[in-house]
């Protein structure tokens, strides 16, 4: 559907992509995650051919999309929503109607289709507004649904969501859902929200500093970060460096500055490495004797205890501080405090080993 | 002398309330002259300013200050150079422009084009540049990019129209050096109050004079109906 390969792009000496290569595949929603100023919307104005690469390759729906000839006809089977929605001074019926007015489509089929278009995103009795007067979410959805009505093949979203009000941004998850699930539309939206990515998007490319440097589903990203920024992006807290001591059968015993863990691994003994192990994956118990299985308890005193939420992160110092998340309720029926004495516990298969390089 | 004045104004008055054919086919082919000067200006100059917003090119900015300049060209200038060119010694003579309705049409429409071409390019410059990106991503072919980014400017653009108008038909420059006021074929509302002045026939150059005047009156209107209600629609937005 969609096969970049070594694409960068240049803005004079800045280099704001570097060699990026992934695919696309049909009818899936594919998501971009990444802080603010990696290079997503770049990346997504390069895909949706409003901004040409300055190297590399890429194809879209079978054709070459850097091919001068082909790229107006590409770009109208393609539709783009970015982050600050552009809204044109006219009625909201006009904003919509744009793209297939471009496209020379009768008035009846434009009246129907802003019609079911305006029904979707939940504004029904918006047509005749001028569009100018529109809150940021109603203009985002509109602008959204001037995206949809030309029925594109794939559709792009930059930071569809991006400092919305919370019923906006739910109409337009379940619009693009919808969209994907009923029309069959191949899907891109970047997010520098996890969770929003997770919502979407079946897998997702990790974009930083211009690169994608992992692609995977949430879950590989969540659990198993390919390097340590990015599992400081995907708020991995527990991140330690330290070397393979021995590694019978795979169960490798890991030496980090004050502590040891238990780990799973092929690396062998002497591996300089980093493990990684999300707060969520770490169990709080007030006695060493619990139930669970895990090899890895430490005894620790609570250092802080930090709201979040329904949830709270504790911090516990076991000779290295680690970090737990738990429910509030749960910290009430421990009645856990600053001070107070516990034991921390994580899997062995909860940590994720990275070879340092 | 003041007793003339108020003369002159009561004889003003009547001589508009009464329909004076003089002073009604002054003022109607004052009316054709300019509105014809604007209206073919705003032909070549709304493109214009479309081009000069579109394209990038070495000395665009040279090219930009150069018709902001010629914003305040003195008409009396445009006159001048535009009678060298079609005088009967000029390149144009054969032409036999000089001291016709058309050679003053061509006069104003030197005066109006840089106005409308520079604050033209000035409205499309104010408009959100990701806007461009989004007309194209709708899929627009260059005309249709066009067109839409026109009709976004169309308040400012008008409002230069208006301006440009404005300009037209207040000039007395140019239209007295390429006129000429000859009565019944090149005399203006501005020519005929200057030489009006000059014979000491003041009720009719203040008759003139009012109704210049209240051409301006609508005008100034018409610019700020435009602007309010740019202002209006736009107020909701922040």
């Amino acid at each position: 559907m969609i096969q970049a390969d070594g694409l960068s792009k240049w803005y004079g000496e800045k280099e704001i992509l570097r060699e990026i290569s992934f695919s696309v595949r049909e009818k899936e929603i594919f998501g971009l995650i990444g802080p603010s100023g990696s290079g997503k919307s770049t990346l997504l104005r390069l895909l949706d051919l409003i901004e040409v690469p300055t190297g590399g390759s890429l194809t879209i729906l079978g054709e070459d999309a850097l091919d001068g000839d082909a790229r107006f006809g590409l770009r109208r089977r393609l539709a783009m929503l970015s982050q600050k929605p552009v809204i044109f001074n006219r009625t909201v019926y006009d904003n919509i109607a744009l793209g297939m007015r471009y496209r020379n489509e009768s008035q009846a089929t434009i009246g129907k289709r802003v019609g079911e278009a305006l029904r979707d995103i939940g504004l029904p009795d918006y047509a005749r507004r001028n569009a100018r007067t529109l809150s940021g979410g109603e203009a985002q959805r509109v602008a959204l649904a001037r995206a949809m009505v030309t029925d594109p093949e794939v559709l792009f979203l930059d930071e569809p969501t991006a400092n919305l009000d919370p019923h906006s941004v739910e109409k337009i998850e379940e619009t693009i859902l919808q969209l994907n699930r009923d029309a069959g539309t191949t899907v891109v939206v970047s997010t520098h929200d996890m969770l929003q990515g997770q919502r979407l998007a079946g897998r997702i490319g990790v974009v930083m500093e211009g690169r994608i440097p992992q692609i995977g589903t949430t879950v590989d990203i969540f659990h198993k970060p390919a390097t340590k920024k990015i599992a400081r992006f995907v708020q991995v807290d527990n991140i330690f460096s330290g070397a393979i001591t021995e590694n019978q059968a795979g169960e490798a015993t890991v030496a980090v500055p004050g502590r040891s863990f238990s780990a799973v691994t092929p690396l062998g003994p002497g591996s300089r490495v980093s493990i990684l192990f999300r707060a969520e994956d770490v169990t709080i118990g007030i006695d060493g004797t619990s139930r669970t299985s895990a090899r890895n308890v430490y005894q620790g005193t609570i250092k802080r205890i930090i709201p979040s939420g329904p949830f709270v992160h504790v911090i516990i110092d076991c000779g290295i501080d680690i970090t737990a998340l738990i429910t509030i309720r749960s910290a009430e029926d421990l009645e856990l405090a600053p001070g107070k004495e516990v034991f921390a516990s994580v899997k062995a298969t909860a940590i994720h080993v990275l070879p340092e390089s | 002398m003041a007793g003339e004045i108020t003369d002159g104004f009561i004889q003003a008055f009547q001589l508009i309330v009464s329909g004076n054919p003089e002073v009604i086919r002054i003022t109607i082919l004052s009316l054709e002259i300019s509105l014809t000067a604007t209206f073919l200006s705003a032909c070549i100059a709304i493109p214009l300013g479309a081009f000069l917003y579109y394209h990038d090119f070495r000395g665009k900015r040279v090219v930009i200050n150069l018709i902001q300049t010629l914003y305040a060209l003195p008409t009396v200038i445009a006159g001048l150079v535009l009678f060298l060119f079609i005088s009967n010694q000029g390149p144009f003579g054969f032409l036999h422009l000089l001291y016709t309705a058309p050679g003053m049409v061509i006069a104003q429409m030197i005066l109006v084009l840089p106005l409308v071409t520079g604050l033209t390019f000035a409205a499309l410059s104010g408009i959100d540049p990701d806007m461009r990106q989004t007309i194209t991503s709708l899929g627009a072919t260059t005309l249709q990019s066009v067109r839409t980014l026109i009709l976004e400017a169309r308040f400012g653009i008008l409002a230069a129209v208006i301006l440009g108008f404005g300009r037209a038909i207040s000039e007395v420059g140019a239209a007295m050096i390429i006129g000429g006021n000859i009565r019944g074929y090149t005399r203006v509302l501005t020519t005929a109050i200057s030489l009006e002045t000059s014979i000491g026939d003041f009720a009719f150059a203040i008759a003139l004079g009012v109704i210049l005047l209240g051409v301006a009156v609508i005008v100034n209107i018409g610019l700020n109906l435009v602007q309010s209600g740019s202002a209006w629609k736009s107020s909701f937005t922040s």
